[in-house]
């Protein structure tokens, strides 16, 4: 038994997610995570948007900053740059970090400042009842797209590897150590790292789209995401279709706040 | 002279004042977007900060720009950022955010004519109603305004005083004409600036509560990384920093943080008066028409016609007994302003028709000349 | 605060925190032993003794409602 209750704000509790919504499943992995990571809680900040996923922080005993819809990453730019010191975690959604969000999101991979992005993509917008989000896949229903989907979508991992972050990785719900494994190394990376997690709606997605069973997202999962090693035994053919997930890519790259602190100690020291 | 008989005065861009009034006052972030007629506060600021260990860092955007410095505050450095028109209009949603968590944080807005990208290099006032009500929802704010160099250096020191004094954001308006004129500011000695601080928690982390009541009503933000773990939120949120939906509570919320703000109205608020005491033509202006109004009032007592002139440094609290007051002595009140009458309105509301108010708008980007004024004064007259 | 404790002889305890439970049956489902059913909305440990420990339904659970020692 893992002793999850000594991180969380057990007052807040039972969390506001629905049944079967996969947010407190990443939630129990990202605790895992940190307690094998062995962080200080005192020095861990954790940044949200707005959106299910981004309720996250209300139950982590940490610094917590739950802020405005899409702009988590500013946020959190703002306190890691003022304080380098403080490990700084992003919990955000599809919608949050890749639609209003979008711009920011680049620019932080870009910029490869130290902040570890935990994206829980569950390809809609769950808090406002389901509309249409970058990730919903094409001919899938949303609230907003009642006859399908006609748009195509974003490839998350592949946006942030593009846009320079220095660790990338996929994971799910369904693979719940593996989830924690990889938010593991993303939090012990210095630089900007991305966990994308999939993780299940049955409320806003699963119902619109003939699953409305929490079990039958999960099984989704099961069938659809495959991992690093299977990945690569498997065909061009079996790929189709299917998920990655795992580590997409790990470099290492100047860090943001390190290269800015270099250049004020070189200004000082003239 | 050499310049070294004079060490303490210098030559300075209104908006390069704002700079070293920021950096006196111990801001030790800056987050911003280049934008006209503004960007000379982010470059000066980029070769300051680094140099005296401070941050400065360059976002993506306004937004982005607005929620950095929200960020870095809650670490405990004082922090700015500066813009002007389009960049203010972005910056709305998370200045709520800070008003709404009660993080301090100074916004200068070199205004600019709008709407849109409408006037990028010529002055305009058309800012100074969205700086009191440009973020949605019932909330304070305090706004500053200057109408010289000095004020620039002046008024940001004092911007960041009251952020840190009342927990709010603070928006600190200058116009284009304040923002590029190069002219004298004297700097005073450090040890003189007055200089406050955020209180800081007197309680040890285990019975902190972040917006736990206080006798002034200004919650204690302790600051990220010191022990201190809770939670901040944009929601509605009791005292521990945690979402609510009891009504009785979200009412007390939302009355205090106008409370604070209004109930020091007197602390805030602060006026110039120009021969006010005798006059019998008002004249309300603030910024760089003040200067030109200022003129005015001395032309005109020259020539013998009784003008006083009342100028806000702080335009919102809005000084309204103030106005009423000079409305009850004067036969009317002249509100030049670089916008359709925006301040105009709360002129007229504050008199409560105890005297005329006459709008002396211009919005072409040019600026109000003192004649204008005078002009004005002799048709009343 | 009801718990409902389900132990067996040789070792695995299993605890269900039924305020917190909200009968996704995700603990259910995926159990490779078929140790836990649904009664009421809410998960019951039928079978306890088959319980061979490999902690996918604590893993599993949103809702931090289930745990196995
Ligand atoms: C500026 C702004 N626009 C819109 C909203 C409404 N809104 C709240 S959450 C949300 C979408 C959330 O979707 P996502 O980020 O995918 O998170 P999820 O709820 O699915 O976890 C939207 C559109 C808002 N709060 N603020
Ligand atoms: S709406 Fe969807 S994402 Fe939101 S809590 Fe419910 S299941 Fe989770
Ligand atoms: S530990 Fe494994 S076998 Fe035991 S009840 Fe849970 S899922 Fe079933
Ligand atoms: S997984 Fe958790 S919430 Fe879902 S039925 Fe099992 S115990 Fe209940």
């Amino acid at each position: 038994m893992f002793n999850y209750l000594e991180y969380v704000r057990e007052e807040n509790f039972p969390h506001i997610w629905c049944s079967g919504c996969g947010d407190g499943i990443v939630l129990k992995a990202l605790i895992r995570a940190m307690e094998a990571t062995g962080m200080s809680r005192d020095e861990a900040v954790m940044v949200s948007g707005i959106g299910c996923s981004s309720r996250t922080p209300g139950y982590v005993d940490i610094n917590t900053l739950h802020t405005t819809h899409g702009r988590a990453i500013p946020f959190a730019t703002g306190v890691k740059h003022a304080n380098p010191g403080l490990k700084v975690i992003v919990v955000t959604g599809d919608g949050d970090a890749t639609a209003i969000g979008g711009n920011h999101f680049i620019h932080a991979a870009r910029r490869n400042i130290d902040l570890t992005v935990l994206l829980y993509n569950n390809y809609i917008y769950g808090m406002t009842g389901g509309q249409c989000s970058p990730t919903t896949p094409i001919g899938y229903k949303a609230s907003t797209a009642q006859f399908g989907n006609i748009e195509p979508t974003f490839n998350i991992s592949g946006l942030a590897i593009a846009a320079g972050a220095s660790f990338v990785a996929r994971a799910d719900v369904y693979n719940a150590k593996q989830c924690e494994k990889m938010i593991g190394l993303a939090l012990e990376k210095k630089g900007f790292s991305l966990v994308e997690i999939l993780t299940p709606c049955p409320t806003a997605f699963g119902r619109r789209n003939k699953m409305a069973s929490p079990v039958k997202l999960m099984e989704w999962l099961r069938d659809h995401v495959v991992s690093g090693a299977k990945w690569e035994k498997l065909s061009e053919e079996d790929r189709e279709g299917k998920i990655r997930s795992g580590i997409l890519i790990d470099v290492d790259k100047p860090e943001y706040t390190e290269e800015y602190k270099k250049l004020t100690e070189k200004l000082r020291a003239v | 002279m050499g310049k070294d008989n004079f060490p303490n005065v210098r030559m300075m861009q209104g908006n390069q004042a704002c700079a070293e009034g920021a950096l006196a006052a111990g801001c030790r972030f800056f987050a911003g977007y280049p934008i006209t007629p503004s960007s000379e506060i982010a470059e000066h600021l980029s070769v300051a900060l680094p140099r005296a260990g401070g941050k400065f860092i360059q976002m993506e955007d306004e937004i982005a720009a607005m929620g950095a410095t929200i960020g870095a505050s809650l670490t405990g450095l004082k922090s700015l950022t500066a813009t002007s028109g389009p960049g203010f209009s972005l910056k709305q949603e998370n200045i709520g955010y800070a008003c709404m968590t009660e993080v301090p944080c100074v916004i200068i807005n070199v205004m600019r004519g709008g709407p849109s990208t409408g006037m990028p290099t010529l002055p305009a006032q058309m800012d100074v109603q969205q700086a009191r009500w440009g973020t949605h929802g019932d909330h304070s704010i305090i706004v500053l305004v200057a109408a010289t160099a000095q004020d620039a250096y002046e008024q940001t020191i004092r911007a960041f005083n009251l952020a840190e004094k009342y927990m709010t954001p603070v928006i600190l308006l200058l116009d284009e004409i304040v923002g590029h004129t190069t002219e004298k500011v004297v700097i005073p000695d450090a040890s003189k600036i007055e200089l406050i601080d955020r209180k800081k928690p007197d309680v040890p982390p285990e019975e902190y509560k972040p917006y736990a009541e206080t006798e002034d009503l200004i919650p204690v933000l302790a600051n990220f990384g010191t022990g201190y773990k809770y939670n901040v939120t944009g929601l509605c949120h009791n005292e521990t920093g945690f979402p609510i939906n009891d009504n009785a509570m979200i009412e007390k919320l939302i009355v205090r943080l106008t409370k604070k703000i209004v109930s020091n109205r007197d602390d805030i608020i602060s006026n110039r008066t120009m021969s006010l005491d005798d006059a019998e033509i008002g004249i309300f202006a603030y910024g760089s028409v003040a200067r030109s109004a200022q003129s005015a009032v001395t032309r005109c007592r020259a020539e013998g016609i009784k003008v006083g002139l009342l100028e806000p440094t702080v335009l919102w609290p809005f000084p309204k007994d103030e106005v009423l007051e000079m409305a009850k002595k004067v036969k009317a009140i002249i509100v030049p302003e670089m916008n359709l009458g925006q301040m105009a309105r709360e002129v007229e509301l504050a008199s409560r028709c105890e005297a005329p108010i006459l709008k002396l708008g211009r919005v072409d980007g040019n600026p109000i000349l003192p004649d204008q004024i005078v002009k004005m004064v002799k048709e009343v007259v | 605060m009801t718990e409902e404790q389900s132990a067996s002889k040789k070792s695995a305890v299993i605890r269900v925190k039924t305020e917190w439970c909200k009968g996704c049956e995700i603990c259910v489902a995926f159990c490779p032993k078929d140790v836990l059913e649904m009664e009421g909305g809410k998960v019951k440990v039928a079978r306890p003794d088959d319980c061979i420990k490999c902690m996918l339904c604590e893993l599993r659970c949103p809702d931090f409602a289930i745990t196995v020692e």
